[in-house]
């Protein structure tokens, strides 16, 4: 073979290895060498500082855990605050038989036994000498029970903490959000080191949101312990650093507003100011009271609230999906110009129904017998349906989907509230890549025409259609919806205020067409023959909208209701979008109520309320 | 032979060696062994605070893994040398198959179950050594440059695979392993130092893009504990004050306040060195690191007594790995080394890696007891 020449010369070979052998050998004893002097270096010349460190007392490093932030409105108003309580909390090192413990515990009614499992798994999940939080927001009595068993439960204690409250309650709970115990599911998820000593963590809504901000920096203490842990002395501190407080763009005042005119509704109020895109208004209804879940709901308590048929846990404003409805044709009547395929002067003769051509099948204006002719202005004050169905036939799905896209519709607007749906613009697109059945796949000329009213398969949420409110107010240009006006912080008070962030603006090629849409969407409330004319005409300052009424096709089928309660639950959905003042727009309003019917008679009321309890402060 | 009639003791003694060469043990290293088990026994017991069962635990997973070491030291080094690359490529499937469906422990993916539950990076401790040392029997030694890039190869296909897990405690491992085998058969100087040159540049990337926060924040940690005395520099503070406190004698065995009071995290496991440190102190210390010297140095004396290159590179690169398991877990716990997951070989408690250990000592003892009487 020609690798002949390579000859393995055993003895060479050998002499190199041996070698080798050597130089390893030489460096184990320089490596050992090292760990020898770090030993004689620890045990020897330091001996007497460590010795110091374990003789007899007991250096214990606790966690101080970190002042959260609060929660103020934009002026000034609290909105969540920190009280404080006294909680039940086990040190498991110092509990002698942890699974009789809790049982015991239990049995005296200072837990509940449904409580115990998870408790359990959360107990392990720490580190054998750290306490737990077993109970939130114990009443005196339950103190005073618990005082009197203590022998009984040794490593169990009574500490005063800081829990969170909500002084407005229910009116924002959606908005803010609430905190909770760290469940081991957040626990996996958040820096441990972050969280030593801190048991509440932001659930959802802003507090979720902003959790990093709110939280701070856990700072330590080093304590000195005896043989059996009990603390002697604090040595050496590092104070926490309290977490940023958040001074959000919510108005409570008109927060409160939008809550009590949606008293006993099921539904969403969103407003938003068209200038920076500040959230002033975040309601959802109905809601939960943020107080009482951050105080630790007993499992049963919480399994009411997730089973109750109103879904008061559901935030509607950011996840409810609802048909935008009529609420669309003003941007669809802005795309039809743009577009160029809308001449605004032009009449078409509306005769209560339209047929896609060559087919037989009406599709019905919601009037039976017809607006008569309708020019652009009249057909969106009037909210005639045959006159759009006739320009979405025109402009095709295609063009109308890519123009809503640009008002940020079919995505989420990346507001500042985590969990936000992104709702669903379709095109054909879309349908091949939802539907695994070929027959279903294809687009049907008939879902262009019912889009062009904002039925069929398109999906908006709340948020979605504010924003898209504030964008018409705006002409075009777009801000990213957000409810957090800037940080304070609360060592120094200094505050420090964020600059609103642009979207892209939607860009139009005649500004005029700006005007005749938010013209048409003027009359609307204070026009003559407008939809919600009897809502707008006394109002003390001008302003423009567009009601939207979004058909309910199913009713869950495993739900019991008697007739009366079906029947109101198969109601349509009632939708307004509404800004004003018109001269300088300072609101954009979206309103939905849930089988309210009808949107101008249902929903505009509450449009109206918001925007003038708002305008009044601000005129 | 005339000494036929001698007293009794040197009839017992050769009485023993037959038997232990007729079970191809090699007495030496099974001494060695067995102190550092039996310390290893005593300090564990009061690590775990006197719990007879975990003790005997530990002993059973002691036995099963002499009973490894016997039945490798059976095998004929040319029948291991034909086996490596089977054992390699079957350790390389199941590497990947635990990136598959691995189970995940600990956060991270490991664990294998296949009737027994294990982790496939044991297999791939012996399976790299065995690979490289198979791969460079039959070449001319020094290596040239081709055959060192191939067994590099070699090497960083099941290293990649296991830093992925992520084990980086054990991938460093089995890098050293390799690098071991490479270095003993005789790799140029100038290879030696393009090697450290290209390390030193790696190094930033490494940080930067291979390695996970928490292995960063053990680094970090290393230079300052006290600025993370909640996280990863409680072990290395509480580990300090246990050794340091331990002084000369030390306080004394089952009085050891960090342990006992269970200050010391992991104190059975990773963390028992400090146990030693803190009960028996320098000189309890100084004995364990001796008889590790003495294990290592009749390993690598067997090395470079075996005859066949196969052997003499697997025995110095299992030699070699042993005392890096040595050094890596003693200056972890010293605060020397960043806090990685290697533990202190025979003594920690724990089943997996004591069965491989013990199967390598196996190995060596195969390679120093099948001698071929010709050769010489």
């Amino acid at each position: 073979m020609a690798t002949s020449l390579q000859i393995k010369d055993h003895w060479a070979e050998q002499r190199l290895f041996t070698r080798r052998v050597i130089v390893a050998g030489l460096l184990v004893f320089a490596l050992s060498g090292i760990v020898v002097a770090r030993l004689a270096q620890l045990q020897i010349a330091e001996y007497d500082y460590f010795s110091a460190q374990s003789q007899g007392n007991r250096i214990r490093v606790q966690p101080a855990p970190p002042t959260r932030g609060l929660i103020f409105d934009r002026n000034g108003q609290v909105l969540a605050e920190n009280i404080p309580t006294y909680q039940l909390e086990l040190t498991p090192e110092q509990v002698p038989d942890l699974d009789a413990t809790l049982e015991q515990l239990a049995a005296a009614d200072l837990i509940a036994a449904d409580d115990v499992p998870e408790l359990k798994s959360l107990i392990s999940s720490h580190r054998r000498f750290d306490s737990v939080a077993i109970r939130q927001r114990l009443d005196d009595e339950t103190v005073a029970r618990f005082a009197v068993d203590r022998p009984r439960f040794p490593g169990v204690e009574i500490r005063a903490r800081l829990t969170r409250a909500y002084p407005l309650g229910k009116a924002i709970a959606h908005a803010v959000g609430y905190v909770g115990g760290i469940s081991v599911a957040d626990r996996q998820a958040l820096d441990s080191r972050d969280y030593a000593g801190t048991a509440l963590v932001g659930k959802v809504g802003v507090e979720r949101g902003y959790e990093d901000a709110l939280h701070g920096n856990v700072g330590h203490a080093d304590v000195l312990v005896n043989a059996r842990g009990r603390m002697i002395e604090v040595l050496d501190r590092d104070a926490p650093e309290p977490g940023n407080d958040l001074i959000l763009t919510l108005d409570a005042e008109t927060q409160l507003t939008a809550w009590e005119a949606m008293a006993g509704r099921r539904g969403a109020v969103v407003a938003i100011d068209p200038r920076n895109g500040e959230v002033l208004v975040l309601v959802s209804t109905p809601a939960y009271d943020p107080n009482g879940i951050s105080a630790g709901l007993t499992r049963k308590d919480f399994r009411t609230l997730q089973e109750d048929p109103d879904r008061p846990l559901f935030n509607r404003a950011v996840r409810g999906a609802y048909p935008p409805g009529s609420t669309i044709k003003p941007v669809l009547g802005l795309a039809g110009l743009d577009y160029d395929f809308l001449n605004p002067e032009e009449r078409h003769y509306c005769g209560g129904f339209y047929r896609l051509p060559g087919k037989s099948h009406r599709y019905r204006d919601w009037k039976p017998a017809g607006h008569g002719p309708m020019d652009l202005h009249n057909a969106i004050a009037q909210s005639c349906d045959v006159y759009f169905y006739a320009l979405a036939t025109e402009m095709g799905i295609e063009r109308m989907a890519m123009f809503l896209r640009r008002f940020g519709l079919g995505a989420d607007t990346g507001v500042d509230i985590p969990g936000e749906k992104p709702g669903l613009v379709p095109d054909p697109g879309w349908k091949r890549a939802a539907f695994s059945r070929r027959e279903d796949q294809v687009w049907f000329p008939g879902e262009t025409v019912i889009a062009g009213i904002g039925q069929g398969y398109m999906l908006t949420t709340p948020m979605q259609l504010a924003h898209l409110s504030a964008t018409i107010a705006a002409r075009g240009k777009r801000f990213q919806p957000t409810l957090l006006k800037g940080f304070r912080d609360p060592e120094t008070n200094s505050t420090r205020l964020l600059e609103p962030e642009s979207l892209p603006t939607v860009e139009i090629k005649e500004d005029l067409d700006w005007d005749r849409i938010i013209s048409a969407m003027n009359a609307v409330l204070q026009g003559e023959r407008g939809t919600a004319r009897s809502v707008g005409m006394d109002a003390p300052f001008t302003m423009a909208g567009k009601s939207g009424t979004a058909q309910v096709f199913t009713v869950a089928q495993d739900e019991e209701y008697d007739a009366d309660e079906v029947a109101e639950r198969m109601r349509d959905h009632a939708l307004f979008i509404a800004f004003a003042p018109l001269e300088n727009p300072s609101i954009a309003v979206a309103v939905v109520i849930e089988n309210g019917e009808s949107g101008s008679r249902a929903a505009a009321p509450v449009a109206r309320a918001v925007m003038e309890n708002y305008l009044e402060k601000v005129l | 032979m005339s000494a036929l009639a001698g007293n009794s003791r040197t009839a017992d003694i050769s009485a023993l060696a037959r038997l232990l060469s007729g079970l191809h043990l090699d007495g030496l290293l099974l001494m060695g062994i067995a102190v550092t088990m039996s310390i290893g026994t005593l300090a564990v017991y009061s690590a775990v605070g006197q719990n007879d069962a975990l003790v005997m635990n530990q002993l059973t997973r002691m036995a099963a893994a002499l009973v490894a070491m016997l039945i490798m030291a059976q095998l004929d080094p040319a029948w291991l040398r034909r086996l490596s690359p089977w054992v390699y490529m079957a350790g390389l499937a199941l590497l990947g198959l635990v990136l598959v469906s691995g189970d995940v422990g600990g956060g991270a993916q490991r664990w294998l179950d296949l009737g027994v539950r294990f982790q496939p990076s044991e297999i791939m401790k012996l399976g790299v050594p065995l690979m490289v040392a198979w791969v460079l029997h039959d070449r001319p030694l020094p290596p040239s440059f081709l055959m060192i890039v191939t067994c590099l190869a070699l090497i960083m296909i099941p290293v990649a695979l296991i830093a992925l897990q992520p084990d980086l405690g054990t991938a460093i491992m089995i890098t050293a392993s390799g690098g071991a085998a490479i270095f003993l058969a005789g790799i140029g100087v100038r290879y030696l130092i393009g090697a450290g040159a290209s390390a030193l540049v790696a190094l930033p990337a490494l940080w930067y893009f291979v390695m996970h926060d928490y292995q960063k924040r053990r680094v970090l940690t290393l230079f300052d504990p006290d600025s993370d005395p909640l996280g990863a520099g409680y072990h290395i503070i509480q580990s300090k004050i246990a050794i340091g406190s331990g002084g000369l004698f030390g306080k004394g065995w089952l009085n050891g306040t960090q342990g006992q009071l269970e200050f010391l995290p992991e104190r059975s496991t990773d963390f028992i060195f400090a146990v030693i440190g803190e009960e028996f102190g320098l000189l309890g210390a100084l004995t364990v690191l001796l008889v590790y010297l003495a294990i290592v140095g009749r390993g690598l004396y067997i090395a470079a007594t075996a005859q066949e290159t196969f052997g003499r590179l697997l025995a110095g690169s299992i030699s070699l790995t042993f005392f890096f398991y040595v050094f890596v877990n003693t200056g972890m716990v010293t605060g020397l080394l960043p806090v990685v997951g290697v533990p202190l070989p025979l003594i920690s408690m724990g089943g997996t890696s004591m069965v491989t250990l013990l199967a390598g000592f196996g190995i060596l003892m195969s390679i120093q007891t099948h001698r071929k009487l010709l050769a010489r």
